[in-house]
């Protein structure tokens, strides 16, 4: 038999109760949080599998205390047993599900494009236009931010129409790379200004051109930053509403125009609704789990300096 | 960054033959003349005095596109290595020129202007009608008084924000558990959030938040028919929406402190709640109002969850700038009107932002 010889004294006893109350109090507002953040979500992908009864009466576990029915999906034609027939909706959902898909990833590629090139002559060279250096052309490009969507939104519907380029996708695809170039400009300027131009300067002797020594040198090591701040355009674009319902009628309308529009119409048949929402932020939710770094790195540059 | 000199110097002499000179400027020139022939031509056409029957202005884009790409060529042909640098910045200063001080200017045309696009008048200017319309139109300031209250929610949604990153900052098991659940709001698209939330869980009868409320003893609960209380859900779906922002910024500044300064403030015998005020907070001053005045640049375009929820009701209560101009030009399709007060809009948010940068400037590099 073994008794045990040394104990703590009551002093650090109470020293690990008071860690271990403060440690459940630190879980308890953690999860309380995630609760906050998660519930809606898990409201909407159950609400999509619901009946009207079920609606009424406030169910919210399946299984538990309602049995799941696809009556949701098969509004929408994406519930097994509609998967293989014709469907108007499914055909128009899946319609602006494209749009939205080509004008966000589009947009972004244009942003990342443009932007890039921009923040790395700001982060190499000093320009002179006229009486604008440096800093006035990163301050010009930077306080893009702050213009306000409606101050655009007008302008930009009568010229688009005298252009003919009310609801195409080219028109949303050139505004949505103008909302998100100074975000683009922002994380990469910060990402250039880490590395160092030695790099570049043995590429020059080496008897690269500057733009080979760009493409080929600093624009690989520079890819963490831009996929970045290509998930962070891909997201506002995606959901981005404003333009859309002011310029978008019929043929470019995105995913978020028909979730709106379908708000009113339907009254109160919540289980389709549910599921059209489901469906319009799944990819986000899909984006956000698996590339979570990214965002979180986008946003955190220019954070820290 | 150091603005004196380029970091990175010319090597290559570039030996530029006259005759490329003058080529590079010919094809500049050459389409700006071009582009300018284009447009005169379109306005001769616009006006009636020759007809030659565009559809649209069309031909004046392709002609200022091309403009553009000589321009960019014309750099390299004319400048060598110089020019090559230039061609960093060139497209994206022509794509924001083009895309922003263009419409801008027009869009001051448009506001000085009564123009109505449903009715067949077309434009024409009256000049300080609309500015005198806007001073006497209840509805709008009654919006610009909301984004003061919108704008003040952010020091709530600061605090709660700075909070969770502390926590999540600490030594915690399934941070990244934590991390993603926290991030998944930002990620969803304010329309969806203004369903699934604003339609559906805060709904009268059947919502959840309803029923809770009613289990409490919260008689008949609505949520938007009072003016007070119906801002003030707008502003929680906002927060809980743009929270995570905020806390992805301010948790990576946590994560900048070393470690040491914590440690060494503990062992002189300081409590967390002391060194937290004495030693966190002020090292976090520079991205906590970094991360406000980014919060604020967001606010300010809140429109989204408005539009599709409340659409500005009760009586406007809920209205922001953004909702009420949208509302102006789809209802009443007044161009001119909506024009001007967005430009009303962007001058206070210019002068409003100035003052607030420098004021932060000021207070975060005070003079010992």
């Amino acid at each position: 038999m073994t008794d045990q010889i040394f104990h703590d004294s009551d002093a650090d006893r109470a020293f690990r109760a008071k860690r271990f109350s403060g440690r459940i109090v630190i879980y308890g507002i953690l999860i309380l949080w995630a609760f906050i953040a998660l519930f809606p979500i898990y409201w909407t992908i159950t609400t999509s599998f619901k009946m009207a009864p079920d609606v009424m009466k406030g169910n919210i576990v399946p299984y538990w205390d309602y049995t799941p029915k696809w009556l949701g999906w098969r509004s929408l034609g994406l519930s097994p047993d509609t998967i293989g027939n014709e469907s108007t909706v499914r055909a128009e959902f899946l319609k602006r599900f494209w749009n939205s898909t080509i004008i966000s990833v589009s947009a972004s590629i244009l942003a990342v494009a443009l932007g890039s090139c921009a923040a790395y002559g700001l982060s190499r060279f000093n320009y002179k236009f006229g009486f604008m250096r440096n800093s006035d052309i990163s301050f010009f490009f930077l306080s893009q931010l702050i213009l306000p969507p409606v101050v655009l939104a007008l302008p930009f519907l009568v010229l688009y129409k005298a252009l003919g380029m009310l609801d195409t996708r080219i028109g949303l695809i050139l505004l949505y790379a103008l909302t998100v170039l100074p975000i683009v400009i922002w994380i990469m300027r910060d990402q250039f200004g880490s590395i160092p131009s030695e790099l570049e300067e043995a590429a020059l002797v080496d008897g690269l051109s500057i733009w080979g020594a760009f493409l080929t040198i600093i624009l690989p090591i520079a890819l963490p930053g831009m996929v970045a701040a290509f998930i962070l355009s891909l997201v506002l674009t995606w959901n981005e509403y404003f333009f859309a319902a002011l310029l978008t009628s019929s043929h470019a309308k995105t995913l978020p125009v028909m979730v709106a529009s379908q708000t009113g119409s339907q009254g109160i048949s919540w289980w389709s609704m549910a599921a059209l929402s489901f469906a319009a932020i799944l990819p986000l939710i899909v984006i956000g789990i698996a590339l979570e770094r990214y965002i979180i790195k986008g946003m955190a540059a220019g954070a820290v300096k | 960054m150091s603005t004196e000199g380029d970091l990175l110097h010319v090597v290559t002499a570039d030996n530029i033959s006259d005759q490329r000179k003058q080529f590079g400027k010919r094809i500049v020139w050459g389409s700006a003349a071009l582009m300018f022939f284009v447009v005169a031509l379109q306005a001769a056409d616009q006006t009636g005095w020759i007809s030659i029957g565009f559809e649209t202005w069309r031909p004046t884009l392709y002609a200022y596109i091309l403009w553009a790409i000589c321009l960019c060529a014309g750099q390299v042909i004319t400048r060598g290595e110089h020019g090559k640098r230039t061609l960093f910045i060139l497209p994206a200063t022509l794509f924001v020129v083009s895309m922003v001080v263009f419409p801008l200017l027009f869009g001051l045309i448009i506001a000085f202007s009564d123009w109505n696009l449903a009715s067949p008048d077309g434009r024409k200017f009256n000049g300080w009608d609309n500015v005198r319309q806007m001073w006497t139109d209840p509805f709008y300031w009654n919006a610009m008084r909301n984004m003061v209250w919108y704008s003040l929610a952010i020091i709530a949604e600061y605090a709660i924000a700075f909070g969770l990153a502390l926590l999540l900052n600490a030594q915690i098991k399934g941070r990244k558990f934590f991390r993603v659940a926290f991030l998944l709001p930002l990620m969803l698209s304010p329309v969806a959030v203004s369903w699934m939330i604003g339609k559906s869980m805060l709904e009268n009868r059947f919502g959840p938040i309803a029923r809770i409320l009613r289990e409490i003893g919260v008689d008949k609960p609505s949520f938007f028919s009072s003016p007070e209380i119906a801002r003030l859900m707008i502003m929680l779906m906002d927060a809980w929406t743009y929270i995570p922002f905020m806390m992805i910024m301010i948790l990576a500044g946590l994560q900048a402190i070393p470690k040491d300064l914590n440690e060494a403030a503990e062992v002189d015998g300081a409590n967390a709640w002391t060194r937290f005020w004495e030693v966190t907070f002020p090292l976090m001053l520079p991205v906590s109002i970094t991360a406000i005045l980014i919060r604020i640049i967001f606010k300010l375009k809140l429109a989204d969850i408005i539009i599709n929820v409340t659409s500005g009701g009760p009586g406007g209560a809920t209205d922001s700038v953004t909702s009420f101009i949208f509302r102006e030009y789809r209802d009443r399709s007044n161009v001119g009107y909506g024009t001007m007060l967005a430009m009303f809009y962007l001058v206070v948010i210019v002068i409003a932002m100035t003052i607030l940068i420098k004021a932060a400037d000021r207070w975060m590099r005070p003079r010992y």
